[in-house]
């Protein structure tokens, strides 16, 4: 992605001009808009929602509803954001269910979308909140596309009706027909009915699913649409609309680095609402549609809010809220310091972590090469200093140092660098404790819906405020601690962040991390929701 | 099959062409037709520009000559490389990589057949030990071609040991071509990516691998390109297979990738039929794109 470089970069260059001439002229407005549409192109937006979507950015720009409080590179990614919201998360629902069970879900969607996998996701996670779902298998067209459902069916503790063999044999209407029959006689409360994979060109198949479609009146039908998809997806998107009226979408493979344009083509070509996003293998790789981190991901500015919910899915609240004290009264201290670092590696993979900044794509070096042996190096070195010391790190003098290093079998120079590091932290800290965010260098911090959600979070959860501001510092301090140059992580360059990163582990598959679900559940305790 | 639309820039570009001389909304439709065919920013641009060039040399105001243009332009860019596919080794032992549902398995089963029906004894492996159903979804093709199959011995074996077992048979027995299945994997995954250095260098201790072919599925857009670096770096990658080409997608994007990455094109994928395979012909890829 960061082959043509990214939005972030090329807004950056043009704000440097805006900045210097103070205000919005039609020529600065221009040059800013073209960088956009590019930077959308690049993430796969269809090109009429392209032109469309500048055209109310050029519009808005020019016209006199900008904040005076903001400079115009502010005021243009603003303006973005806020449009990428709006059309993203406009018509933001949850799931409808009948008010006469079962609720019918019928998935429909092109070859390789991953249908299947989701019907056992949405099964999971529906059966997780009390209800009784039953998966019926209607592709009858892919080879095991049965067999694939039943063991997905399996792995998700759910029942499966799948009376045909598939591979061509039996009738997928009929089937979806008797699914729902069954589901009555055996009281499941919601149907999910998995369709074979199709394209918006094939007439026939279209006709096919809008029978099915017909034949058992689903309360949902979900188009299933891979992230990866390009310009194709306004084809398909109305193909599927056309044929079978899709009531929502769901994104999927968004563990991937694809931008995900298409999110944003579909919304605005169909006015349908993306409700689910399908982030990973796993089955429980899947999570409700957010849009504010979607407009993030396309336009390649990182995903604070993913980053802060798995942070706060990591730490201990107890331990965060007297961290977050302490920021605020001017207290934290090498011991502090360590703890966090510490919890840092509860936190499963950091890498995993620092690559939702944004920028990630350009650290991604700098990750390679942050080796996690430096906190115990860390440890060493605090552990060797007095308590005093450690409190109050003004004491550490030269001969100080000297036997610290001693005692930690590490050089001088190491001990210098931790203490800076700390300082720069500490630094870091106080800024986050205080409401504000480090700055992205070149553009200033960003007000409002700004690049991401972070301070939408401190709205939402006022209680616990504290909480907040302390993860994120928790998350300075683990770049504070390896990952060099400190200040520089939230430099906005290079692509590839994106929130699907976020997806949990795979069971025997790949490598494990990221917060675990009773760790997501307490921070959705934590934040009220 | 039912009634289709053809994949082709040709509706976009009909009324540009139609024309009696180009003008600013020739190229305007123009840039329009090879960004909705996923060619990408970058490439429109450089093929546009490019176009400008010749026209201005050429002198002509004529769309047509400005269509033939494009047509011998993508053409020549495709032609640049050698798209045989290399399977002269005995056993010819072929991996087949690629990002989730693309069509790895589908192009297996077909080429199988492809090669069943030239008379080439096949023996497929089933290195996907992952994804749920895979195993018989592979059978199903194995079946279908007329081809062998090694299937893991329980479910969530080492893929690689899969593999290794597929070409010890293939030695043994004296079978001609050896197919391997991978799982699909993001190529973001830097742990599954891994897992696909091991199983290349696994299957090489009996040999060299005559041909790893990622699959790419025509409707990804500009993430393709990604998708190829990654593999390249990864597993070596010898050939690409374009899927999905039966639907309305252009797969445009497979531009970038030959002209970043050098990799040709070696197959084709029309549609879900075991016989919808084809190789690849830069002259007709072009003819079809353009009209
Ligand atoms: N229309 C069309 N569909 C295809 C083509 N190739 C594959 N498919 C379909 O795409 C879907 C995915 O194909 P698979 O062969 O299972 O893909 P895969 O890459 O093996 O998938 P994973 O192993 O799950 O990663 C299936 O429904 C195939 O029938 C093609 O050329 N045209
Ligand atoms: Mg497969």
């Amino acid at each position: 992605m960061a082959t043509f470089g990214n939005l972030s970069d090329r807004l950056a260059e043009t704000f440097k001009n805006l900045r210097t001439k103070g205000k919005l002229s039609a020529a600065d407005v221009d040059g800013t808009v073209r960088e956009i549409r590019r930077a959308l192109l690049d993430a796969d937006v269809a090109l009429e929602v392209v032109k469309d979507f500048t055209g109310k950015v050029r519009e808005r720009a020019l016209g006199d509803e900008v904040s005076k409080a903001l400079n115009p590179a502010q005021q243009v990614v603003q303006i973005v954001n806020d449009e990428l919201v709006t059309i993203l998360g406009g018509q933001q629902r949850r799931l409808e269910f009948a008010k006469k069970p079962p609720t019918i879900i019928m998935l429909a969607g092109l070859q390789g979308a991953g249908k299947t996998t989701l019907a056992g996701k949405l099964a999971k996670w529906l059966a997780k909140d009390g209800h009784t779902p039953l998966l019926v298998a209607a592709d009858l067209q892919r080879p095991n596309a049965v067999t694939q459902l039943e063991v997905v069916a399996r792995q998700a503790g759910v029942a499966v009706y799948a009376p045909e063999p598939g591979n061509g044999v039996g009738d997928p209407v009929k089937v979806a027909r008797d699914g729902v029959k069954y589901a009555l006689q055996k009281v499941h409360d919601v149907v999910i009915v998995d369709t074979a994979g199709r394209l918006g060109v094939d007439a026939e198949l279209m006709k096919q699913a809008a029978n099915i479609r017909k034949a058992i009146n689903p309360d949902e039908v979900l188009f299933v649409i891979d992230a990866m998809i390009g310009q194709d997806a306004v084809a398909t998107a109305k193909a599927f609309q056309d044929g079978v009226d899709f009531t929502g979408v769901v994104l999927t493979k968004l563990d991937g680095d694809a931008r995900g344009g298409a999110a944003l083509s579909v919304a605005s070509l169909t006015g349908r609402p993306i409700m689910f996003a399908s982030t990973g293998e796993g089955l429980d790789d899947f999570e409700p549609f957010h849009p504010d981190r979607m407009a993030g991901r396309i336009l390649d500015l990182g995903d604070i809010l993913t980053l802060i919910e798995q942070a706060q899915g990591a730490f201990d609240e107890d331990e965060a809220r007297k961290v977050a004290e302490k920021f605020a009264t001017d207290t934290f201290t090498l011991d502090d310091f360590l703890g966090q670092m510490q919890q840092l590696r509860n936190m499963g993979s950091i890498k995993k972590m620092m690559s939702m900044l944004p920028g990630a794509g350009a650290m991604k070096a700098q990750l390679d090469n942050f080796d996690e042996r430096e906190i115990v190096r860390t440890e060493a070195i605090i552990q060797s200093m007095t308590k005093l010391e450690r409190t109050t790190p003004k004491l550490l003098n030269g001969s100080r140092r000297m036997r610290i290093a001693r005692g930690s079998g590490s050089s001088v120079t190491e001990v210098n660098q931790l203490v800076q590091r700390f300082e720069q932290a500490a630094k870091m800290m106080k800024t986050v404790a205080k409401g504000g965010m480090p700055n992205i260098p070149g553009m200033g911090p960003i007000p409002g819906a700004g690049y991401g959600g972070k301070p939408k979070v401190q709205q939402k959860k006022k209680g616990s405020k504290s909480g907040n501001p302390a993860k994120r510092a928790a998350e300075n301090a683990a770049i504070a601690s390896g990952v060099k140059p400190a200040g520089e992580t939230m430099r906005a360059d290079a692509g590839g962040s994106g929130f699907g990163l976020g997806s949990g582990a795979q069971p025997g598959r790949g490598k494990a991390g990221g917060p675990t679900e009773d760790e997501m559940a307490a921070l959705q305790k934590m934040l009220g929701r | 099959m039912a009634e289709r639309t053809p994949w082709s820039l040709s509706g976009a570009l009909r009324g540009m062409f139609a024309k009696k001389t180009i003008d600013a909304d020739t190229w305007d439709d123009l840039e329009d037709a090879l960004l909705q065919a996923d060619f990408g920013p970058t490439v429109t641009e450089a093929v546009i520009t490019d176009l400008h060039a010749k026209v201005a040399r050429y002198n002509t105001t004529d769309p047509v000559d400005l269509q033939r243009m494009l047509r011998e332009g993508i053409e020549e860019r495709l032609s640049v490389l050698d798209s045989t596919l290399t399977l002269s080794e005995r056993p010819a032992v072929v991996l087949v990589v690629g990002v989730n549902g693309v069509g790895k398995t589908t192009t297996i089963g077909k080429f199988a057949k492809f090669l069943h029906t030239y008379g080439r004894s096949v023996v497929i492996g089933a290195a996907d030990t992952f994804r749920a159903g895979a195993v018989e979804q592979l059978s199903t093709w194995a079946e279908r071609a007329g081809a062998q199959i090694v299937k893991p011995q329980m479910t969530g074996q080492d893929p690689a040991s899969v593999a290794f077992q597929t070409v010890e048979k293939a030695k043994n027995e004296g079978i001609e071509i050896v197919l391997i299945d991978t799982a699909g994997r993001l190529q973001t995954k830097g742990g599954l990516m891994d897992e696909l250095t091991k199983i290349r260098r696994v299957v090489e201790k009996q040999g060299p691998i005559a041909e790893v072919l990622l699959v790419l599925d025509a409707t990804t857009g500009q993430n393709g390109l990604a998708q190829a670096e990654a593999f390249i770096e990864h597993a070596g990658v010898t050939g690409l297979v374009l899927t999905k080409l039966d639907g309305s997608a252009r797969g445009g994007f497979v531009l970038a990738v030959q002209e970043k990455t050098g990799i040709p094109i070696k197959l084709v994928g029309q549609g879900e039929g075991i016989n919808d395979l084809t190789g690849f012909t830069p002259h007709v890829f072009a003819q079809k794109l353009v009209g």
